[in-house]
């Protein structure tokens, strides 16, 4: 399994994701300067949490139009799965690799909180080993984080059974309160049409280690395994 | 030519900061407001000076770059720059 954990000027989840991947999961890992050409061609491009450009703009939008896009686009072509997780959830978006946008949280502040996920499809390089009948326990930690589309758009996503994640209570529920940031239908992550490129607010890899309070995140960012003939 | 251009969410969208400045200046004024929305104000030197080319260069520019289809909309002037006052 070769991963690229990609840095811009600004990533700050970058050491946590490669950690997670090359420490715990055993994957070959390279961190890549956004500017820097790929050198060679990897099954997973991730890119991390941060706040890229300094939030300048919109959060993630200078990002999307750095030369590492052509790279990623590139690299999408050719089938690889990309995983963008908080910032680099809202640069695919940016980048409109991914559909709708990432609009402040509804209560105008930062969010720093422990928040629960149901995982809504298991049909994904994210979820496809992760416990369908409980709620995954992430953490949160953004100031843009409420999702938002277009009504088509969240009904096409609906259909074509592209919705990763929900924030639910604890027990899974849906609760109105569960969702922090006022994501529209409490949507926590989303799949591209061809289901290789995922976005998620919350981060997997805070959450990969039993020091760290939870290893759901774990489950997810090795569930690529499957999809990689002889991964490890 | 310069372009002076106000991107802002589009009706209907949340507008949390927005929202924070309405409370606290119907406070401090202590009679109602309406919608407060808060957008940016960007000027760009466009180097160029053919109102045609001008229009369509801010309009790539804002729709790739300083605002998101998604959540917000645009709208922007061009001068020649001699405009500043009219902003006080």
């Amino acid at each position: 399994m070769r991963v690229a954990v990609v840095v811009f000027p600004g990533s700050n989840c970058d050491h946590d994701l490669y950690h997670a991947y090359k420490h715990l999961l055993g994957y070959q890992t390279d961190l890549i300067w956004h500017h820097d050409r790929l050198e060679k061609s990897y099954d997973l491009i991730a890119l991390p949490g941060g706040f890229s450009y300094g939030d300048y703009l919109r959060a993630g939008a200078l990002a999307a139009l750095s030369p590492f896009a052509r790279a990623l686009k590139s690299h999408i072509t050719r089938g690889g799965y990309v995983l963008g997780i908080c910032n680099g959830f809202q640069i695919l978006t940016e980048m409109k690799v991914l559909p709708g946008a990432l609009t402040p949280n509804r209560s105008g502040r930062f969010i720093c909180s422990r928040v629960y996920l149901k995982v809504e499809t298991n049909r994904s390089f994210l979820t496809r080993s992760a416990p369908f009948d409980r709620a995954l326990k992430l953490e949160l930690a953004s100031a843009s984080g409420a999702y938002h589309a277009d009504e088509d758009t969240i009904h096409r996503l609906e259909d074509e059974d592209r919705i990763l994640f929900r924030y639910s209570d604890k027990d899974g529920r849906p609760t109105e309160s569960a969702n922090l940031n006022g994501s529209l239908g409490a949507i926590a992550g989303v799949l591209s049409a061809d289901r290789r490129v995922a976005g998620m607010m919350p981060h997997p890899e805070r959450a990969s280690e039993a020091a760290l309070g939870s290893t759901d995140g774990r489950a997810l960012l090795s569930s690529v395994e499957a999809f990689i003939p002889g991964a490890l | 030519m310069i372009a002076r251009i106000t991107v802002k969410l589009k009706k209907g969208i949340l507008d949390p900061e927005g929202a924070a400045i309405s409370t606290v200046v119907s406070d401090l004024l202590g009679r109602e407001l309406g919608d407060v929305r808060v957008g940016k104000y960007i000027e760009i030197d466009l180097l160029e000076s053919d109102e045609a080319k001008a229009r369509e260069l801010i309009e790539r520019i804002c729709e790739r770059t300083l605002a998101n289809p998604v959540t917000e909309e645009y709208r922007y002037r061009i001068d020649m720059g001699e405009d500043e006052s009219a902003l006080k």
